[in-house]
């Protein structure tokens, strides 16, 4: 069990400053309420109209974009776990598999699709 | 810590990979290509797709009788797959021909037009190339994806857009099914590779396991949407329809041929020992698919959609192969796929010339006379007509004949009677075609002819293949033959 | 531990539950979510499996499901939007130009 005493202790830290920030704020912080300050968010702008309302399909473009380079990291994962193993070759199709990837992204910033306006 | 054992790829393995490789450094480079801006009408991403399917299937053919197994056995090089290589290859080169002017005409973004052509083509090889289930997954899905988009490729079009909808819903429904049917394969013998499986069987046997037959059963509905087999045929008509006519040419051989080679090896390699539960499944779907296609194709004005139940049809006809099985069964498919290419490809080539810019005739009503303005053109169709009739003597009737006298010899005689009625009722709506074309008078403006060289080349090309396999079936069905010897 | 039978189990209702969601609903988006999780039924089989025997090999494909039905996605959605762009509408029995 003595492997787990350094968790328990940071445990234990977080814990208590945690504990400790919100306690200590909400002993010394003034309160003084108001409209804006109860509303949903307090950044400063009005949330205004229904939440439901639709996105400017520029949002959609970006998103799906992401998502398919994101979904590189899934296969570089457990290349990098194994990548001694793997040695040589690994790198070698790896870097393959990424300069396909980069090819499709040169691609796509030459079509403008990551552009705004 | 275990080692991974590090690949060792002999250069005959590089030759066999070469098909893929190939495709893939000429999507790249189609892609890459555009960091060049080409004129409206440059011929340069139609050339570079040519080149890149030349080379795919040089590379195969130059190892053809080799027979390897790369990437730890899930991908196999063997007669099976070199057939299905070439006839992908050609299959794609005949349809950038037939692309070749029409995308102008209809202003399709050419780079990525070939670009998912060539996708599209790799998709197949892999299917066939595969012995393991997972790569068979992943070949269906790039070739798939693929064709999803060149179906909606004319994104203004309603039509395209609806098409490719449609396709990609039911399309990505039977992807589902069938992962599931994967799942559950991997689950009843713990393996996913097709050689693998045939060995956990011999060991302890399947037939009965009720994971196992939900498991090939899926399996079965996710082939037969893609092969559209009835009662999985929904999308077909829509998607043919829908589509810029080149693709529909394209995907019509190309994936049924694929899908029926994944089928093929999954059945042949690792499905032996339980060919009591999927013979009868077959069979059924034969017969439905035959005699619905075949009916349905009877009530259909629009040239596209009479093609489409046709197509359905022809999936039948190689069901029966299917179900009959062994060496002579395997290779009346391989046969049949082969010939049904060529003239299918031909029946839609000939569409692509109908129809200017922006406009596209394809109601059987437009072919009126056009069988004497351009006799050429008219002969050509007619030709492709009565091969997929089969009527001899043409290619069509010497594919019928082998596929049935391969299941009279494997003693399915009700199947074979009920193919042998269908084809007579096909013929009638194949006629019909015929008939207008020389006996009805046009009604209104008469349908354009847009002459372009390169599809005038592929359609030459699909007479002389449909002419000459008609009279001299031999040496296509000796390479059949060997093809198959790898699965059995 | 939880039993293999469990996992089927779960994975198999959420399979039913995605056919059903594909066969019923008219919202091309939900039937597209309801495929999405015919998929992720699949994926829950392999692991389930590749836990239960020990090996590797389902995890691995799973791996390959998911970039599958990423790219599935972006394929997906660009039709979807394009139709509304067309049309204004999402419901698959609205568009309805092909038939014959």
């Amino acid at each position: 069990m003595r492997e787990y005493l350094p968790v328990l202790m940071f445990l234990a830290v977080a814990i208590a400053f945690a504990a400790g920030t919100i306690g200590l704020s909400s002993i010394i912080v003034p309160r003084r309420s108001n409209a804006r300050k109860m509303s949903a968010y307090e950044c400063g702008v009005e949330p205004v109209g229904n939440a439901r309302a639709r996105f400017s399909v520029k949002f959609y473009l970006v998103a799906v974009l992401f998502i398919l380079f994101d979904i590189e990291a899934v296969f570089l994962y457990p290349w990098a776990v194994t990548f001694r193993q793997l040695g040589l070759v690994g790198l070698i199709e790896m870097m393959v598999f990424i300069v396909i990837l980069l090819i499709g992204y040169l691609y796509l910033l030459k079509k403008r699709a990551l552009e705004w306006d | 810590m275990n080692v991974l054992p590090t690949p060792v790829l002999l250069a005959v393995d590089w030759w066999a990979l070469g098909a893929v490789l190939a495709l893939s450094a000429g999507i790249l480079l189609l892609l890459l290509l555009e960091f060049f801006p080409a004129q409206a009408r440059s011929n340069r991403s139609a050339i570079v797709a040519l080149l890149t399917l030349a080379a795919a299937g040089w590379s195969v053919f130059h190892v053809r009788d080799a027979k390897r197994e790369i990437f730890g056995g899930m991908f196999v090089h063997d007669g099976f797959t070199v057939f299905f290589t070439l006839l992908f290859c050609a299959a794609g080169a005949l349809a950038v021909l037939l692309s070749w002017d029409y995308v102008k005409r209809t202003r399709i973004n050419q780079a990525e037009y070939y670009a998912l052509l060539l996708s599209a083509t790799a998709g197949m090889i892999i299917m066939a190339a595969s012995n393991d289930l997972i790569t068979i997954f992943l070949g269906l899905e790039l070739m798939s994806l693929a064709l999803y988009v060149l179906v909606g490729f004319q994104r203004h079009h309603l039509e395209s857009n609806e098409a490719a909808l449609k396709y990609f819903l039911l399309g990505a429904f039977a992807s589902g099914f069938l992962l599931y049917g994967i799942a559950l394969l991997y689950g009843a013998t713990g393996t996913t590779g097709l050689g693998q499986m045939a060995a956990v069987m011999i060991d302890s046997p399947m037939l009965g396991n009720p994971l196992f037959l939900l498991g090939g059963l899926l399996l079965i509905i996710g082939f037969g949407f893609k092969v559209s087999a009835v009662p999985f045929h929904m999308w077909t008509p829509d998607a043919y329809e829908g589509a810029p006519t080149s693709i529909t040419a394209f995907m019509s051989v190309g994936a049924k041929a694929a899908g029926f080679a994944a089928l093929l090896r999954v059945l042949m390699r690792a499905m032996g020992d339980v060919q009591a539960d999927w013979i009868p499944i077959l069979s059924g779907l034969a017969i439905l698919t035959m005699t619905v296609g075949n009916i349905t194709a009877l009530l259909q004005n629009n040239l596209k959609r009479m093609l489409a139940y046709s197509s359905i049809a022809h999936a039948g006809y190689v069901l029966i192969a299917v179900v009959a099985g062994g060496r002579d069964g395997a290779a009346s498919a391989l046969f049949y796929l082969a010939i049904y290419a060529v003239m299918n490809l031909g029946a839609f080539g000939v569409l692509t010339l109908l129809g200017r810019e922006r406009e596209e005739r394809v109601l059987i009503s437009d072919l009126a006379g056009l069988g004497f303005r351009h006799p050429a053109l008219g002969i050509a169709l007619t030709l492709f007509m009565i091969s997929l009739g089969g009527i001899p003597p043409t290619a069509g009737f010497m594919a019928k004949v082998y596929v049935f006298s391969a299941a009279l010899n494997a003693g399915l005689v009700p199947l074979v009677i009920i193919g042998v009625l269908n084809s007579v009722v096909a013929i009638f709506y194949y006629l019909r075609v015929t008939v207008a074309l020389y006996m009805e008078e046009p009604q209104g403006e008469p349908v354009y002819v847009s002459w372009a060289t390169p599809g005038v080349i592929a359609l030459i090309a699909s007479v002389v293949l449909t002419l000459w396999w008609g009279i001299q079936a031999n040496g296509l069905l000796a390479a059949a033959q060997r093809s198959v010897l790898g699965l059995l | 531990m939880i039993p293999l039978s469990w996992a089927l189990i779960l994975s198999a209702v959420v399979f039913v539950i995605g056919v059903i969601g594909v066969l019923i609903r008219r919202n091309a988006i939900v039937i597209f979510m309801s495929i999405e999780l015919m998929l992720n039924a699949a994926n829950l089989v392999f692991v389930a499996f590749s836990q239960h025997l020990r090996s590797i090999d389902g995890q691995v494909f799973v791996f390959f499901v998911m970039t599958v039905a990423a790219a599935e996605v972006a394929v997906g959605l660009a039709i979807i939007v394009n139709l509304f762009r067309l049309r204004e509408t999402v419901m698959v029995d609205e568009v309805n130009l092909l038939k014959g």
